[in-house]
């Protein structure tokens, strides 16, 4: 079992972008870091860096786009730095867990989560990763109980499932504020009758849609699953829509045994024609449990409500 | 009652000293009182020890997952994994929990160490409902309990009763060899003790198989569930070389019961007097040439090692002792001991020293003597 999902400290970024005062590279490259464009992100905030080389905001900014990109070796040593620097700040502790976690060294993420709550107690997000991070302490104590190979491939094609699942973060500045107080996760949740919202048939439409998608994933209807999806929906990467597809189809086929249910789904209108969903998304296969949070951006056309993109967070 | 059960704990673990398994039941006192990071402190450094002690690293596992959801049962494995995988380690717990928990007072003894002789220094005794070895010393031919160990049994149960049924003998044996970890593979661990199985009375009994040992684990593993050898006695590797040190080969009994029967030291006692008295009216009986008189201590149903039945080996008696002027019957080193499970049936043996006018013996001899109506009778009689 591996239940493991990261969640990233968005709070400085957050704040680099409210900022409206800092019009400069930092706020450019988190725009970057945001569209995806990680190569021109990193050189937008190494010059900003050269002009302030301590700057705890660039510095956190460099360290995410490091970790986009791949490159933990660096984005570890950024981020040790900035807790050096300032053990004040929780998040670079939280994110150097989210990096050692990735790597399979849950005692260095257990040590920089109690950390992180120990300089900052009421950090939500840290209690939460600490609690999957136990979790996976515990998975390896019994497999050491059990004498089962942890190492083996198929926990590795677990974690490589967990980043494809959990996906590259969205820098939406409210992802901090909508992630649970409590650590521990809920039980699978009903999805909330459209008849809370007692306004909107639209609203309950777009949830209506959301369900199905989620049953057809369940299902693992590959077609069904892929027919909730725009026409111009955006890939993640940009990705040639085809290649998309076809990653989708092993994915959604593969396992033995899906089920996907949503928990606490909130509908926004944007319009008559556009829709935010946000929601908690309870995956579990015969391979892999996640639990984590989800944006769809819904747009309205002919064959009802279709995702226009698919966001963590 | 909690705090009764967590205070005799902490006595037993203090008269123990810190074994890994006190240790352990250190880390569930700790859960008891909810000082769960001390649990945790205590199993990992218990573990940093003992990294192969794998009940260490479900406590654990326990220990680390409470901290991030509650837990459903003892050893909250993923339920994906086969109950029977866990459940070897859940009842390794309990086992042992239990024992250190009621281990027997001072003025308890198994009922079935009757008597030990001079040269017997220590006495094992195996109880399987408790999966557990008790080791006595002697003091003057009474058992004191001095320790007691957690052992693995045969994954069958107990009554060996033949080849292959994988499971572990009844009944009163003693270890014939020391075995040396050089001279084993790894499977044995630090060594092994073969015993005498199958006896005199199991073959009487048409049972079979052979290669019951007390041994020790591989390497990987500090300890195997309760259930899990092939009919032989298991111990961790440090409580085999603790339990080897006292092993006399030749001497060293090894009572294997089901249940141990406890008794007090009085009623233990009496019964060793009316064996004894027994014995030794047998011995003047003999040494008197009144064969009738001597005969009347077998059984109906005796038989000798060689399969001679009661009355073939009475005339032969009668033969022999009518043609004596006279007889001495010496006997010494008398050890006797209680067959578990079976109904008044005691395992004599002595060392005989036999002289007449015409034939002298020394011997080492055993018999089973058997409870009918109210007096002992010798059902069996050989070397031994």
């Amino acid at each position: 079992m591996l239940s493991f999902s990261t969640r990233w400290g968005w709070l400085l970024i957050a704040l680099a972008l409210a900022l409206p005062a800092r019009a400069d590279e930092v706020q450019e490259a988190a725009k970057l870091l945001k569209a995806g464009q990680h190569r021109q992100a990193l050189d937008a905030v190494n010059k900003a860096l050269k002009a302030k080389p301590r700057d705890p905001q660039a510095r956190f900014l460099k360290g995410l786009i490091l970790t986009e990109q791949g490159n933990s070796k660096e984005a570890v040593e950024v981020f040790t730095q900035l807790t050096k620097d300032y053990p004040e700040l929780p998040e670079p502790y939280n994110n150097l867990a989210v990096i050692y976690a990735a790597q399979g060294q849950y005692d260095k993420a257990r040590a920089a989560l109690e950390q992180s709550i120990r300089t900052h107690p009421s950090y939500a997000t840290a209690y939460e990763n600490l609690g999957d991070v136990y979790a996976k302490l515990a998975s390896q104590a019994y497999d050491k109980a059990l004498q089962i190979d942890s190492s083996n491939a198929a926990a590795k094609n677990k974690l490589s499932l967990v980043r494809e699942l959990v996906g590259r973060p969205a820098a939406a500045p409210t992802a901090v504020a909508a992630a649970p107080k409590e650590p521990v996760k809920p039980a699978p949740e009903k999805p909330k009758p459209a008849a809370e919202k007692p306004a909107a048939d639209a609203t309950a439409e777009v949830l209506a849609a959301v369900n199905a998608w989620a049953q057809a994933w369940s299902k693992k209807d590959a077609d069904a699953y892929l027919s909730y999806y725009a026409k111009d929906f955006k890939t993640p990467g940009n990705e040639p829509r085809a290649a998309w597809e076809t990653t989708r189809r092993s994915r959604v086929t593969a396992p033995k045994s899906i089920s996907v249910t949503l928990a606490s789904p909130k509908v926004t209108m944007d319009g008559a024609e556009r829709a935010t969903v946000r929601f908690r998304q309870n995956y579990k296969s015969d391979v892999l449990k996640s639990n984590s949070s989800k944006t769809l951006l819904m747009i309205r056309s002919d064959g009802g409500w279709k995702i226009l993109e698919e966001k963590s967070g | 009652m909690r705090a009764l059960l967590v205070s005799l704990l902490l006595f037993s673990g203090a008269a123990l000293g810190a074994t890994p398994e006190t240790r352990l039941s250190g880390v569930f006192q700790a859960i008891e009182a909810n000082r769960l990071d001390d649990a945790l402190r205590r199993v990992d450094a218990l573990i940093l020890e003992h990294p192969n002690f794998r009940l260490a690293h479900l406590v654990r596992g326990d220990l680390l997952l409470a901290r991030a959801r509650p837990l459903e049962t003892f050893g909250n494995v993923a339920k994906t994994v086969p109950a029977e995988k866990v459940d070897g380690l859940r009842h390794e717990a309990l086992a042992r929990l239990r024992a250190l928990r009621h281990r027997p007072g001072d003025d308890r003894l198994p009922r079935y160490v009757l008597q030990l002789h001079s040269e017997q220094k220590h006495a094992f005794v195996v109880d399987s409902r408790s999966s557990r070895l008790y080791v006595f010393s002697n003091d003057n031919g009474m058992p004191k309990l001095v320790a007691d160990y957690y052992v693995t049994l045969g994954k069958n149960g107990m009554e060996k009763t033949r080849e292959g049924d994988q499971k572990t003998p009844i009944g009163v044996y003693h270890v014939t060899a020391n075995l040396p970890r050089k001279k084993l593979t790894d499977f044995y661990g630090s060594g092994a003790f073969p015993i005498n199985y199958p006896n005199e009375w199991d073959r009487r009994q048409g049972r079979g198989g052979y290669g019951i040992w007390l041994h020790g684990v591989p390497r990987e593993v500090y300890a195997r569930p309760p259930r899990a050898s092939d009919g032989c006695i298991v111990l961790s590797n440090p409580d085999l070389e603790s339990v080897g040190q006292h092993v006399q080969v030749g001497l060293t009994p090894v009572i294997i019961a089901d249940e141990v029967e406890w008794a007090d030291a009085a009623s233990v006692a009496a019964e060793r007097a009316a064996l004894a008295g027994a014995l030794e009216q047998w011995r003047a009986d003999w040494q008197s040439r009144d064969t009738e008189r001597y005969l009347a201590h077998y059984s109906g149903r005796f038989a000798s090692r060689e399969g001679q039945k009661y009355d073939g080996w009475a005339s032969h008696k009668r033969k022999v002792n009518a043609a004596k002027r006279w007889i001495k019957v010496g006997v010494s080193r008398v050890a006797m001991f209680r067959y578990p499970r079976e109904r008044d049936f005691v395992v004599v043996t002595f060392d005989q020293d036999y002289r007449s006018d015409g034939l002298s013996n020394v011997m080492h001899k055993r018999q089973y003597w058997v409870k009918e109506g109210a007096s002992w009778k010798i059902l069996y009689e050989g070397a031994g």
